[in-house]
């Protein structure tokens, strides 16, 4: 029977045990991504904040922008409609993603790794919606949804005069029809990030476990569970991330509008094409970052200082 | 009227597609090479013009490629196309036109195209209009200027919003057109007792249900109302307003079942399929599902009157044409181009066998038109005032962020309108203040 | 935190030679029924992707006359032909590959760099950094936008680097920022990973004399196949179906990856669904391609293990 042992803590390492040499490469390896993400993303995103504050077009430089203070905030959140439902649909897409496909897509990884015959065919079809093009997700969702032409009001009798159920233009409704398709893409993506990580997970201990009378719950919870760790952080942060950032799948279906607003869609909508209201567009970009960041920074700073710590 | 140069022999739509096959090697490539050699942007007499194209589909791209041999054939210029799609290049306008534009592009009138003469990212076309102008409406004038009097814009085609139907399903159901809104109604009426969804109607796009909008409001308040509501966004929260969306309602119970989650695609294919009786829509639309055969089995009439006084003067009818860049690399040379491009003959190669839009230069030969383009011709002639659809006619930031939920919102809860349009109002107040 | 060491995997058996007890007794009832729960379940899966194979394989008259939930009519490669004929693929491949590919490893390389200083070293500012990158991934793209346009359209570049003389309109511009915008990603999901290799492994490095730089590339980075593997799959699919930055930061059509080709069949107002159907599926090919070949690699291979004894 294999033994578990523990490694030693960590031995912090002094800066001067690095040679200079070494110095300069972990500088290089590190800077010069550091600088690439400064410029590219966090520059236009702190200039993004900033033009929150101005009225601007888009077109013209710093002299067309006209200071508005604060107004670009109250507009969203008085007199705004579309900012409601769209704040309530993000965390709607939240809690859905944390509910199924997180555990579902964890369940899938567990079973397939169990090497049993077909896996990799399994795998390869939980994973093919992820490599789907945005067009196709959109005729698919149109193909599954439609009130007339869809495959579920057609196989259910729903797609009559009388009796339709209208999945993509009840505002109460086609967020759910949107949800199932995203589900179903977000399934295969967390499936293949817990099957990478369960490749850190040794077999032997889960024998162990079994061999100890646990069956394979106990095994999961007591063996699997805390092994997964640093993937569950990884699946935890994608979750959210995922959800606040969702996009494509509502943008093809209507752009966003009548019951599938979403924050990026509305900042889309005042940024992009001709309508040219980037400082309000800015604003909702704003809103979406603190929130994004809100959950996410406090969370990731206490699990990697956990860490470090351990 | 003048007699014109016959078109160009009639191409076949397979060997406009073969043509575009053949061109398309030689158009993809990207020729900006002429273009960035010289910065000055001055004017060379250089034999090449850079063109901006949103054809990038295969239709319009062959008769795009058709047009412009001829435009070589006709002024020695050859054309560098930089193709892209429709909605692409529209949705990223705005930084094409700061970024690296070509020396003429395609565009749109009304507000849209004044917006971006105002802002600075157009040249003046008065030159090219000096050649031109006689072939076209005062009408077309209108709409070819910036708010400075100056002409930025050489229109190209265009089509009417009007309601259509088909021939056929009313021949042997016995329907005639109504020319007044009572007509109207009674005829749906009697179209739902026949088992047909009597209004076609689909809004998942959102845009569809802004032609039905901008007809009731010119029908009821009249065309200056309506411009000047597009145009300044005040008026929104008046009774005048409020009872085009009162009269609006009367029509919801004959639309089609769950038209907020149908495309107008399948609209479109419930007229053809004649499953329903008639249809809000623009023939640049409802032309593309009524092809080959059924082209003349499409059917229109003016949308029905409301009020005597305005009757049906105005009809909507979006342009689409061209603009020059504000800093072409060859000016005289784009001007050569449109001068070109402006008249009936050039007008006449590009429709080819397209049974959707129409001309917008005088002269045009229309024995090779449709029934459905030459009676097009005839409504919008006939009308006093032309205006663009609402999300050309008014500011693109209010038209699809505010208008458009607005009226999916009116559709879903049709006994809301009050607080609606003083929401619609406080909107409109913002943007105008921030944009004007 | 479990110490690791590195087995491969041949097959599961005790270090005695008996099969272990977990794979023995399998084909069980139970057994039997997660089979037919993984069949059912990937059944539902591939249903809107077989369907919309269906609707590809049929003439968009057919469907505009009977609706989509039918049979009947003609079935043919038709949409495919024209897809490929129309669409001009083949350009659009060739502008896919030249953007993705150097985004792509570009990425991985510098994602793989960071997460190393970051997670196998204890510098104070590791904390720091590694929000920064994983916040950067936050934003969704439209957000930065109009800033980053900005920026691009002052970058000068030489004439040989891009058409344009600056850096919008270019695939050098294209390519940095798909690094600059995936690379909190990778960071964050590879120093995850690095964590979990021990530190005795680098120690013993460095005491034979290893540069920090061999270390990295000779002795964590091969560790990290799995991760780098299934971020490469992620990664290649994400850049490769990507159509916002394409669209924004690159205004010739002719230099727009395939996503510009699948708009392309896309008219103003019509679009005949079916061809935009058969020409996704052709446009899908390459990404399942790369995930078939790399597979292999978070499936099997070499893995992280507990020690034994």
């Amino acid at each position: 029977m294999s033994s578990i042992t523990l490694s030693p803590p960590r031995r912090r390492k002094r800066l001067m045990r690095y040679t200079k040499r070494d110095r300069a490469a972990l500088s290089l390896m590190a800077g010069f991504p550091l600088l690439l993400s400064l410029a590219f993303v966090w520059l236009p995103a702190l200039a993004t904040v900033a033009l929150s504050f101005f009225n601007w077009t888009g077109i013209g430089g710093l002299s067309d922008m006209k200071a508005a203070g604060l107004e670009n905030y109250r507009i969203i959140f008085t007199i705004y409609p579309e900012f409601p439902p769209a704040i309530e649909h993000n965390l709607l897409w939240l809690v859905v993603f944390f509910v199924v496909p997180a555990p579902f897509g964890l369940y899938l990884a567990m079973q397939l790794n169990k090497q049993i015959r077909g896996s990799r065919i399994y795998q390869s079809i939980l994973f093919l919606p992820v490599v789907l093009s945005l067009a196709l997700v959109g005729f698919m969702t149109e193909l599954v949804f439609s009130p007339t032409q869809g495959l579920v009001n057609n196989l259910t009798g729903h797609a009559g005069q009388n009796n339709l159920i209208d999945w993509l233009g009840n505002p109460s409704l086609n967020i759910w029809a949107v949800l199932i398709m995203a589900v179903w893409r977000q399934t295969g993506y967390v499936m293949i990030l817990f099957l990478a990580g369960l490749k850190s997970v040794d077999p032997s201990l889960q024998e162990a476990a079994s061999l100890d009378g646990a069956n394979e719950w106990q095994a999961f919870r007591h063996v699997v569970w805390p092994a997964l760790r640093p993937i569950n952080i990884v699946v935890v942060v994608v979750t959210v991330i995922e959800s606040l950032r969702a996009f494509d799948i509502v943008y093809i279906i209507n752009q966003g509008t009548n019951g599938l607003q979403l924050l990026s869609t509305l900042i889309t909508a005042n940024i992009i094409g001709e309508t040219s209201r980037i400082g309000f567009g800015s604003a909702l970009a704003t809103i979406l970052l603190v929130i994004s960041l809100a959950f996410v920074l406090p969370y990731v700073y206490i699990t990697f200082r956990k860490d470090t710590r351990s | 009227m003048t007699s014109i140069k016959q078109a160009t022999a009639p191409f076949g739509r397979r060997s406009l597609l073969k043509g575009a096959l053949a061109a398309a090697g030689v158009a993809a490539m990207p020729s900006l090479a002429a273009c960035s050699s010289s910065k000055s942007g001055g004017t060379e007499a250089s034999d090449a013009v850079s063109f901006g194209c949103n054809a990038a589909v295969p239709e319009p791209k062959g008769a795009y490629q058709t047009l412009f041999t001829a435009a070589k054939a006709k002024t020695g210029l050859a054309v560098n196309v930089n193709w892209v799609d429709h909605n692409t290049f529209q949705q990223n306008i705005t930084t094409y036109l700061q970024g690296n534009p070509q020396d003429v592009y395609t565009w749109f009138a009304g507000e849209r195209m004044q917006y971006f003469a105002g802002q600075g990212l157009a040249s003046n076309v008065n030159d090219v209009w000096n050649v031109i102008g006689g072939s076209y409406s005062d009408a077309m004038k209108a709409q070819s200027k910036g708010a400075d009097g100056n002409y930025y814009f050489v229109p190209f085609d265009y089509y009417p919003w009007a309601v259509f139907y088909s021939k056929s399903l009313w021949a042997s159901k016995g329907y005639s057109a109504p020319t007044t809104w009572d007509e109207y109604i009674t005829l749906a009426g009697k179209m739902k007792t026949d088992g047909l969804i009597p209004l076609a109607f689909t809004d998942k796009d959102g845009w569809p249900a802004m032609g039905t909008f901008d007809y009731i409001n010119m029908r009821m308040n009249g065309f200056e109302f309506h411009i000047n509501l597009m145009r300044t966004g005040q008026g929104w929260n008046t009774p005048q307003v409020a009872a085009v969306f009162d009269q609006w309602k009367q029509l919801i119970p004959y639309y089609s079942p769950g038209f907020l989650g149908l495309t107008w695609q399948e609209g479109a294919n419930q007229i053809l399929n004649k499953q329903a009786g008639m249809m809000v829509l623009g023939l640049d639309q409802i032309g593309t599902i009524f092809t080959g055969s059924n082209a003349d089995d499409l059917g229109f009439f003016p949308f029905p009157e409301i009020n005597p006084t305005y009757a049906q003067d105005s009809v909507e009818a979006p342009i689409d044409g061209f603009m020059v860049c504000k800093s072409p690399k060859n000016s005289a040379g784009a001007t050569k181009l449109l001068e070109y491009l402006g008249t009936a003959g050039a007008q006449q190669t590009w429709l080819g066998s397209n049974p959707a839009d129409i001309a917008t230069a005088n002269g045009v030969d229309t024995a090779k038109y449709t029934q459905p383009q030459t009676a097009a011709i005839q409504l919008i002639n006939s009308a006093k005032n032309l205006s663009q659809f609402m999300d050309r006619d008014t500011l693109p930031s209010f038209a699809d962020p505010v208008m458009l939920p607005a009226i999916q919102q009116f559709l879903s809860s049709p006994n809301d309108v009050s607080s609606l349009l003083k929401n619609v109002d406080a909107q409109a107040k913002t943007i105008w203040a921030t944009n004007g | 935190m479990t110490a690791a060491t590195f087995t491969s995997r041949p097959s599961a058996t005790e270090p005695d030679g008996t099969v272990a007890r977990s794979h023995r007794h399998r084909a069980g009832p139970l057994r039997y029924l997660l089979h037919a729960f993984l069949i059912g379940t990937c059944v539902v899966w591939i249903a809107p992707v077989l369907y919309a194979l269906y609707t590809s394989l049929r003439p968009y008259a057919d469907t505009a006359k009977h609706g989509y939930v039918s049979v009947g009519g003609s079935y043919n490669l038709s949409n495919y032909t024209t897809a490929w004929n129309e669409a001009d693929l083949p350009l659009y491949f060739k502008n896919s590959a030249i953007i993705t590919i150097p985004a792509l490893l570009i990425t991985l390389w510098l994602a793989s760099m960071v997460a190393f200083v970051v997670a196998r070293h204890s510098f104070k500012i590791n904390l720091l950094m590694l929000m920064i990158f994983t916040a950067g991934n936050l934003l969704p793209q439209q957000a930065i936008i109009t800033p980053l346009y900005k920026l691009y359209i002052t970058i000068p570049l030489p004439g040989w680097l891009s058409d344009s003389g600056h850096l919008d309109d270019s695939f050098l511009g294209l390519i940095l920022i798909h690094v600059a915008f995936q690379t909190g990603f990778c960071v964050f999901v590879l120093s995850n990973f690095m964590r979990t290799i021990p530190d005795e492994v680098t120690e013993a490095a460095r005491v034979d004399g290893a540069s920090e730089w061999r270390q990295y590339r000779q002795i964590v980075l091969p560790l990290c196949r799995p991760a780098l593997a299934a971020l490469a799959t992620l990664e290649f699919t994400w850049i490769y179906n990507d159509f916002f930055w394409a669209t924004v930061l690159m205004q010739t059509g002719a230099n727009r990856p395939i996503t510009a080709a699948l708009n392309n069949l896309t008219g103003q107002f019509f679009t005949d669904n079916n061809l935009i159907s058969a020409a996704s599926m052709i446009v899908a090919v390459p990404t399942l391609v790369v995930f078939f070949v790399l597979q292999r690699q978070f499936v099997s291979g070499l893995t992280l293990g507990a020690s034994k004894g």
